[in-house]
Formats: structure tokens, sequence, C-alpha cells
């Protein structure tokens, strides 16, 4: 089985995170392989290890698109387990919307299942830092591929995947057969730390890196230029300042229904 | 005039406050219709009309539910072309933004997501970087599709109403082909107490409950507010993972978030940082969630929840 797993590197969110530049994009030099994406990892590998691992010819490639750093989040992937990884960089992805990133990512996809087309591509819940999760519903549509998103369990039989969407108002058990788009979110296992072993075996591990002729993308269909949505103007939020503090004496209680009163939340 | 699509998945037996906040955004930025799917109550389309909307679409197939998001898609892009709309509105729900994504993709039309409010020259205003950051945007396409979060603004019916007739939008044949099946749907029970996502009021525990929410319930239900929850207590199983507040969870941005035993992760203030007042109740006087209070307890929740929750109901008594 080959799964492909997509991985992004987004600014820290421990630090103070900033929009800068023409394009009001994230600065990133302060960027980690995005959390949610571990997720996506883990289950990609406890599919894999469930089917006899990479001795058995199943393989995980993590992909990541993004400038030089990103690099950073592929290795931190192998490290974790990935059997190899590929970094699509190109000065002309800069500042790519959701749409301009699906279309590069979609082309990346094809180019790495060229011999064998992946059997699953799976992706986190949202990025960390753009957070909108329209990227992996973009591809399924781009890929024309079963969608099976915010998978919060995943079981494989066969060619069948099973997986678990909770809603608002519903859970659904969501059904469809490879190959197939699936994200997950943060509730479908617990992401394993890259051990001193798969540090070093990550050591040994290839990293193809793409550029947008490798895959066939006209520069002119990513980054600012390519891009269907812009932002116009980023400003931080007035930080919020840290108002009355009381320790309870006995009476804290009535005086929070005061606070509420005055502020006529009652 | 711009013609604006709002989509509403199942209307159910009344409208949403999310679903009239669309409509009236619509109206402010040109003539609007509304592209429906489920079953329409008589009520609904007399208030879809109350609201402004000069038509109604609706798909010509029955079993769009059966499928994750991508007929849906399907549906709206064909509604989007009969309706000849250049802007669509959907609420920001996780299915309602996929929807909205694969829309984008179908008609070549830019998605801004998480938007809270619209200038009539179609700029989208939203909140970025877990609240931290404001950004305007805005689509280059001649459709742009806008999901917009609950709480926006007030929803407010037209000066005149209209009775809106409906036409029925054929739903491609192959719009089911390379979709994932729905094959079994558990509802969940009702609380009772307001949505969530739309509630003025929010009052939160976390591990400090230590397994029992009853004076997190008691306050919200005197205060007539919603029930939310750290990652900690829905990860322990105290309550439902429906009820997380943060960035895996919901984002709320209520008149008043009272958070009872929760530090104040990042995470966690992903989900909460834009409410209007918020109020802290914590042991521990170190706890980040201070750093963001406007009024902060240093306390115990068993005391001090109780206790505000009576001095509620003598006063409302
Ligand atoms: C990828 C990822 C996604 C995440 N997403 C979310 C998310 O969406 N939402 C979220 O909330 N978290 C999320 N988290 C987890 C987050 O990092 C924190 O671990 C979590 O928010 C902590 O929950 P808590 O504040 O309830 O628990 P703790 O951090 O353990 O805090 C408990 C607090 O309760 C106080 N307390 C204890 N007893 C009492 C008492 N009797 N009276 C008053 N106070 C008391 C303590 O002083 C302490 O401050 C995420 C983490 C990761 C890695």
């Amino acid at each position: 089985m080959k799964i492909i797993v997509l991985v992004k590197h987004v600014p820290d969110a421990q630090f103070d995170r900033h929009l800068t530049g023409e394009g009001n994009t994230a600065d990133r030099s302060e960027s980690i392989l995005s959390e949610l994406d571990e997720y996506a990892l883990e289950a990609a590998l406890q599919l894999i290890e469930a089917r006899g691992g990479e001795a058995a010819g199943n393989k995980v490639i993590a992909l990541s698109m993004g400038p030089a750093g990103a690099v950073n989040a592929v290795k931190k992937s192998l490290q974790i387990g990935a059997t190899e990884g590929a970094h699509l960089s190109d000065d002309a992805l800069a500042g790519s919307d959701a749409a301009a990133t699906s279309l590069a990512l979609a082309a990346a996809i094809r180019h790495l299942g060229a011999d064998t087309p992946a059997d699953l591509i799976i992706t986190g819940m949202a990025s960390t830092d753009g957070e909108t999760s329209l990227v992996p519903a973009q591809l399924a549509e781009r890929l024309d591929l079963p969608q099976v998103t915010f998978a919060a369990s995943l079981e494989l039989d066969g060619g069948k995947l099973t997986a678990r969407r909770d809603g608002d108002s519903h859970a659904d058990t969501v059904e469809a057969t490879l190959p197939a788009l699936v994200s997950v979110t943060d509730q479908i296992n617990d992401p394993r730390y890259p051990n001193f072993k798969g540090i070093m075996a990550a050591k040994k591990k290839t990293i193809t890196t793409l550029s947008l002729a490798d895959i066939g993308v006209d520069p002119a269909q990513v980054g600012r230029t390519g891009s269907w949505t812009a932002v116009e103007s980023a400003e931080v939020r007035p930080a919020r300042t840290a108002g009355t503090i009381i320790t309870d004496e006995g009476d804290a209680g009535i005086q929070l229904v005061e606070f509420l009163a005055a502020q006529k939340l009652l | 005039m711009a013609k604006v699509l709002v989509f509403i998945d199942n209307p159910g037996p009344a409208l949403k406050k999310a679903s009239l906040e669309l409509l009236t955004i619509a109206r402010s930025l040109g003539e609007p219709a509304v592209a429906f799917n489920g079953e329409l109550h008589d009520d609904v389309a007399a208030t879809l009309g109350a609201y402004g909307a000069q038509a109604l679409y609706r798909p010509s197939t029955a079993d769009l539910d059966d499928y994750l998001v991508g007929p849906k898609a399907s549906y709206l892009a064909a509604a989007v072309q009969t309706a000849e709309a250049t802007v669509v509105l959907t609420e920001n729900s996780a299915e309602a933004r996929e929807i909205a994504a694969r829309l984008g993709i179908k008609l070549g039309a830019g998605v801004i997501t998480d938007v809270v409010a619209v200038d009539p020259d179609g700029t989208a205003h939203k909140s970025v970087l877990a609240g931290s950051w404001t950004t305007t945007a805005k689509a280059s396409t001649p459709v742009a599709v806008l999901t917009v979060k609950s709480n926006s603004i007030t929803p407010d019916p037209a000066v005149t109403g209209t009775a809106p007739g409906t036409v029925t939008v054929e739903v491609p044949a192959t719009a089911t082909a390379a979709s994932a099946r729905i094959t079994a749907r558990n509802e969940k029970a009702a609380s009772g107490r307001p949505d969530l996502a739309e509630a003025r009021i929010v009052v939160a525990g976390g591990r400090g409950v230590d397994g029992n929410f009853g004076p997190v319930e008691d306050l919200a239900d005197a205060l007539g507010a919603a029930i939310g929850a750290s990652r900690a207590a829905t990860d322990a199983g105290w309550i439902g993972h429906d009820a997380q507040i943060g960035q895996t969870g919901k984002t709320v941005s209520p008149q008043l978030y009272i958070s009872a035993g929760i530090s104040g992760a990042i995470q966690q203030k992903a989900g909460m940082q834009t409410a209007r007042v918020i109020v802290a109740v914590n042991k521990d006087a170190e706890s980040p969630v201070f750093e963001i209070a406007d009024f902060g307890i240093v306390g115990d929740l068993f005391q001090v929840l109780p206790q505000a929750t009576a001095e509620i109901k003598k006063r409302k008594a």
C-alpha cells in the first residue's frame, strides 16, 4: 500500500505569530511540523504497520509544499517513521491561497503516483496557521477521489474504508473505496514521538525536491498571481489586557454576579 | 444588481439564527436567493420571504444527505449557475466550509472562510491566527464564496417581504460517482440549551471540574447559557466532544464566556478569545487564562460557581 501524507511547516503557536510582507503571509521564522499533521502521519503508519510494514512493500511518503525551511517538516516526518519524503518548493508558489495550493499539491500527488498511484492521501484536519480546512476538500475535488474528511476513527478492510465523522447534531459512519482522500482529527490516535532509532534511520531516507517544472505546473497558476483570493490588509488585534483579578474571600460568587450586572449581562 | 445565493443545508422546522444572519448580509450585497437541501416547511418558506429571498432553489434529488460533501457541492454549483449568482454565502461549520471549498474549484471561485463582516464591494473581514489578527480579503474571481461565522450581525427582516417561488435544480448524474457514502447516522440527543456556536453566553469547564460538570451546568442554566469544555475535559469523557472549544473544537464569540477550571492554553484561547467579556475562575493565580480575563477570580470553582448560581436565581426571583 502506498500512502501520501501531507505535512505543513507552520509558525509555532507558542510564540507570537505575525503576518508580513506584500501578501500579508505568515512569518515562518519559528516554524514546526503542524501538530495536526502528526495525527495524519500516525494514522498512515498504523495502517501500513498492520499490513506488514515496509518489509511487505508498503510505504508512507511525507509531502510538504513550502519554502526552503519546509523541508524540516519532511525531515521530522521521516524521523517519526515516514518511508520517504518529497518537498515541493518553488519561489513562484509564495502567497498561494487554498485553490492554488490544492492545484500544486494535486499535481505533486499525481507526479508521485506516476508509476503506482497512491491508495490513500491523508492530511490533518486543518493547518494550524491558515485554519481553513479548505485544501483537503479541494484536493478531493481536483483528484476526483472520494472525500473522507474529519475522520475521528479509520478502518481499512480490503479496499473499503470506514470512518467516523462527528457533526454537531449527529455522528456519521462514512464509507468509501480506495483510492481516497482522508483528513483526520486529533481524536483519532495518539501520535508517536521520534525516538533515537528513528532519528538515526531518517538520515538515510530520501527526500525528493520537486519544482513546478518537475510536476508540470505553470507558475502563473499558483502563488499570488494564480490565487483567487488576496489578503488586502492585516492588523494585529489589540491584545486583551487583564482586567480585575480578585481572590475569593468567601463572596467571589456574589462579586461575579455584580460584575455581570454592571456589564448588563444578566 | 448582484445576485447573492445563500446556501441552507436542511433548514429544518425553523431557521437557525445563523441562516437569518446570512440572509441579512445577502440583502446588503444585492438581491438574495436561497438554495436549500432537504425539506422545506411552510413556516421556513414564509421566513425566507420575510427576509427578502427572491427565489428558492431545491435539488432534483432527495439523497444528497447520503453522501459526504461532494454531491452537495455539485448541486450548489448548478444552483449558482441557474441563479446567475456572483456571491455565495454559507455558514462556517466544518461541512459548509468543505462544500464551499469544492464549490470554489467547480466554479473557479475564490473561497474565504471565517468571515465576520462583508463590505458592499465584497471585501470580507475575518479573524485569523487564533483570533490574534484581523484581515480583509477579497476574491478576484467572477464568483466569490464566503463562509460566515454566526453571531456576526443582528438578523433583520426585509422592509418588504416576498413570496418566492421554488425552482428545482437538476443535480448532475455524475455528482455521486466518486463520493464517500454515509452509511449510518446517530442523532445526538438535544440538550435543550442554546446552540454553542450561536449562544450569547457560554459557561465552560476544564480539567478543574474533575468529572463533575454539575456546577457548570447549574450556572449555565441560570444564565440561559450553552456549555463548553476544554479538550482535557472532553478527552476525559466527562462531556461530549461537541462541547470542545478551541483550535480543534469550536470557535465561539459570545457576549460572555465564563471559563471554570481551565488553564487557558493557546489551543483553548484560539476558540474563545474573541468573546466580548471573559470571566475566569481558577485556583491557580498563575494560570494564563487570567491574562485575557476581564474579571478573574482566584478561587475554587466548587465554591464560586454555586454561590453565583444562587445569587442569580435570587435576583431573578
Ligand atoms: C493539536 C492540539 C489541539 C488541541 N486543541 C485543543 C482545543 O481545541 N481546545 C482545548 O481546550 N485544548 C486543546 N488542546 C489541549 C491544550 O493544549 C490543553 O492541554 C488543554 O486546553 C488543557 O485543558 P484544561 O485547561 O482543562 O486543563 P489543565 O491545563 O490541566 O488546567 C486545569 C486548570 O484547572 C484549575 N483547577 C483545578 N481544580 C480547580 C478548582 N477546583 N477550581 C478552580 N480551578 C481549578 C487548575 O488550576 C488548572 O489551571 C490541544 C492540544 C493539541 C496538542
